[in-house]
């Protein structure tokens, strides 16, 4: 396959940190308006995976690109942030003394310099936007209240509506349902569901309950390469997948 | 109009603080020229000078909050930008002396017929000329702190590592600026000055206009930090604070944000320097001393960091309790200094005005609940709240 046809496009991509290879020649390929649930093991580098693609981390070898011809080795966390990538973390980041709007304000897409934002008045446009993020997210009744207040599964959706603010192509989503009760999960899949009707999502998740839900493809990483791919009933049939992750 | 486009920019409290400031800048001048000494309300030209110093300090402490009570940067080297504006100031008021210095040399200041120089360094040109020193004073301590922030920003040196490196570049300073080869007076430093823009500097009157040079200052610098914290600018910057890898990932430059204000800050404590200088008639390098700067941050904690105003409040109490200890009992001070720091640290981590939020904060929940039930956790605009710094991640 090309890579000037994918979305994201990963080939050969190793790192190893003070010798422990972390990501050994993984391949791995996303098409524009997907949703793909990446599973696997603890320690199977699937947080470095995302740490490669958002510029965190550099790889030693291979080749990673995005909208085809963008070399994001080449670029750090802040222009490819720009260029349409967005990262939920595993634990919930939210800025915790800023408003729950204030938290969407800030991940707004527009300028970004510190001149603008120094003079920087909130449009029509704007509010509006913010008023759809807060509905989608379910927490427009507290769009006054601090962050640090919120509950947890609150956080999780406050930094996913973040991430909407952003207007990503591609959302990078480590273990959002961590921690969430059986409702707030099921929710968290009808939202990014919801999410992935307009734009590519790449999902890690421990909760194959919830992978379920999801019902994309499946991607199932071992130490540091992909182990198996396909449907999530093709994958977790695959006699090594049982193995290394889902235990017999 | 004007007042309108002010309280847009600036809280009730800020709005008040700097009322009080113009309200003193005005008053305490007067008060000192025009009342007979034996007035109850006149102000002795020994306290105007004395209150005016601590203004000094307070406009070191409003620019050491803008980074650290809101950006996250703890520098414990803010000493070193207000030294420098010191000496900027320094530098004019020698060159104002002339003739009139003991050796009286037209052009060279005593030090340096002292030393046998023949002529002025390169970098004491200009300095005859107030508005020449003037830019300088922002100028110099802006430039060190922007080639210093852009080295450290970029490279991503954050928390108790950048906080080490501010203390040595304070101290490195400390050690050029004793040496008498620096030009700059060496241990002595500058002092025996004159006149200032053609005033007498000992005159009543001029010690008056300082005074109220200072007072006007720090509340230009409480109208500049609210406006910066208050706009989309200060929300990053307190961003920056509480996940700055979460910043960076909704694709901020983290470093340029930072590098911006610190220079502000950094100019802000040079002007602090240059109008300390006129006011207490001498600068050393012991000014650079590293101990000034860790007192500072002392300071900012005291009032209560991120909080505009708290800076202002813990540099005139710290300093006037230090006026009084070092005077009633000198040997205590330091301990008491040390015993300050260790007591806010552990029972006032918000310092005072956060202390004071929590007793309004109390105080009206008592009456709501008298009235309804309790509210919901909204939040304060004047929250002084500040969450452990988290990485993301």
């Amino acid at each position: 396959m090309k890579a000037q046809d994918t979305l994201l496009y990963l080939d050969g991509v190793s790192v190893s940190f003070d010798g422990f290879r972390a990501i050994n020649n993984l391949s791995l390929v996303l098409q524009a308006g997907e949703m793909r649930a990446v599973i696997g093991p603890n320690g199977a580098g699937k947080t470095t995976m995302m740490d490669i693609i958002t510029g965190k981390t550099r790889p030693d070898a291979g080749d990673v690109y995005f909208n085809g011809d963008i070399d994001l080795t080449r670029h750090d966390e802040a222009e490819i942030a720009l260029l349409g990538i967005g990262r939920k973390f595993q634990k919930p980041t939210v800025f915790e003394s800023h408003t729950v709007e204030d938290n969407l304000v800030l991940a707004l897409a527009g300028p970004r310099s510190a001149f603008s934002a120094l003079f920087h008045r909130q449009s029509h446009d704007e509010a509006e936007r913010i008023e759809d993020i807060l509905y989608t997210i379910r927490l427009n009744g507290k769009r006054d209240w601090l962050a640090a207040n919120l509950s947890h599964g609150q956080k999780q959706w406050l930094e996913i509506g973040m991430l909407l603010a952003q207007d990503p192509k591609l959302l990078l989503v480590d273990e959002p349902v961590a921690g969430m009760t059986d409702a707030e999960t099921a929710e968290t899949a009808k939202l990014l569901r919801e999410i992935a009707r307009t734009r590519s999502v790449l999902v890690v998740e421990h909760d194959m309950h919830f992978v379920r839900e999801l019902d994309v493809k499946v991607t199932c990483l071992h130490e540091g390469s992909v182990l198996a791919e396909g449907s999530l009933d093709f994958v977790s049939n695959d006699q090594r997948v049982i193995e290394v992750y889902l235990g017999r | 109009m004007i007042t309108q486009w002010l309280f847009t920019h600036v809280d009730r409290r800020g709005a008040f603080v700097i009322a009080l400031l113009v309200a003193i800048a005005v008053l305490v001048p007067l008060s000192n020229l025009l009342l007979p000494a034996t007035s109850p309300f006149h102000i002795p030209t020994y306290l105007v000078s004395l209150i005016g110093k601590y203004l000094t300090y307070a406009l070191l402490a409003v620019a050491l909050d803008l980074v650290w009570g809101f950006c996250g940067i703890l520098s414990l080297g803010h000493g070193a930008f207000f030294a420098l504006g010191g000496y900027a100031m320094g530098m004019y008021l020698m060159r104002q002396i002339g003739p009139r210095g003991v050796y009286a040399d037209p052009v060279l200041p005593d030090f340096m017929v002292f030393l046998n120089w023949k002529e002025l360094p390169w970098f004491w040109h200009g300095f005859n000329h107030f508005w020449f020193a003037a830019l300088m004073v922002v100028l110099v301590p802006g430039l060190l702190a922007f080639a210093f922030g852009w080295l450290a920003f970029r490279s991503r040196v954050t928390g108790v590592y950048l906080s080490i490196i501010t203390q040595a570049l304070t101290y490195a300073l400390l050690l050029a600026f004793f040496r008498n080869d620096m030009g700059f007076g060496g241990n002595n430093g500058l002092t025996d000055f004159k006149d200032i823009l053609g005033y007498n500097i000992q005159a009543d009157s001029t010690r008056s206009m300082l005074f109220a040079a200072t007072a006007l200052f720090v509340a230009l610098a409480v109208f500049v930090t609210s406006f910066i914290v208050r706009s989309k600018l200060g929300k990053v910057l307190v961003g920056v604070r509480d996940a700055e890898s979460r910043m960076r990932f909704l694709g901020y430059r983290v470093d340029r944000y930072k590098l911006f204000v610190w220079t502000i800050s950094a100019m802000m404590a040079g002007i602090a320097g240059a109008l300390y200088v006129p006011q207490v008639g001498i600068i050393n390098p012991s000014e650079f001393e590293p101990a000034n700067s860790i007192e500072a941050v002392i300071w900012v904690a005291v009032g209560g960091r991120g909080t505009i105003i708290g800076p202002i409040i813990g540099a005139v109490l710290v300093n006037f309790g230090k006026t009084y200890f070092t005077a009633a009992f000198p040997e205590i001070w330091l301990f008491a200094l040390g015993a300050l720091f260790i007591i806010v640290t552990l029972f006032l981590p918000k310092g005072i005005l956060g202390l004071y939020g929590s007793w309004k904060a109390r105080w009206a929940e008592r009456v709501a609940r008298k009235r309804d039930g309790g509210p919901p956790p909204v939040a304060d605009a004047n929250s002084t709240q500040i969450p452990e710094p988290q990485a993301a991640e």
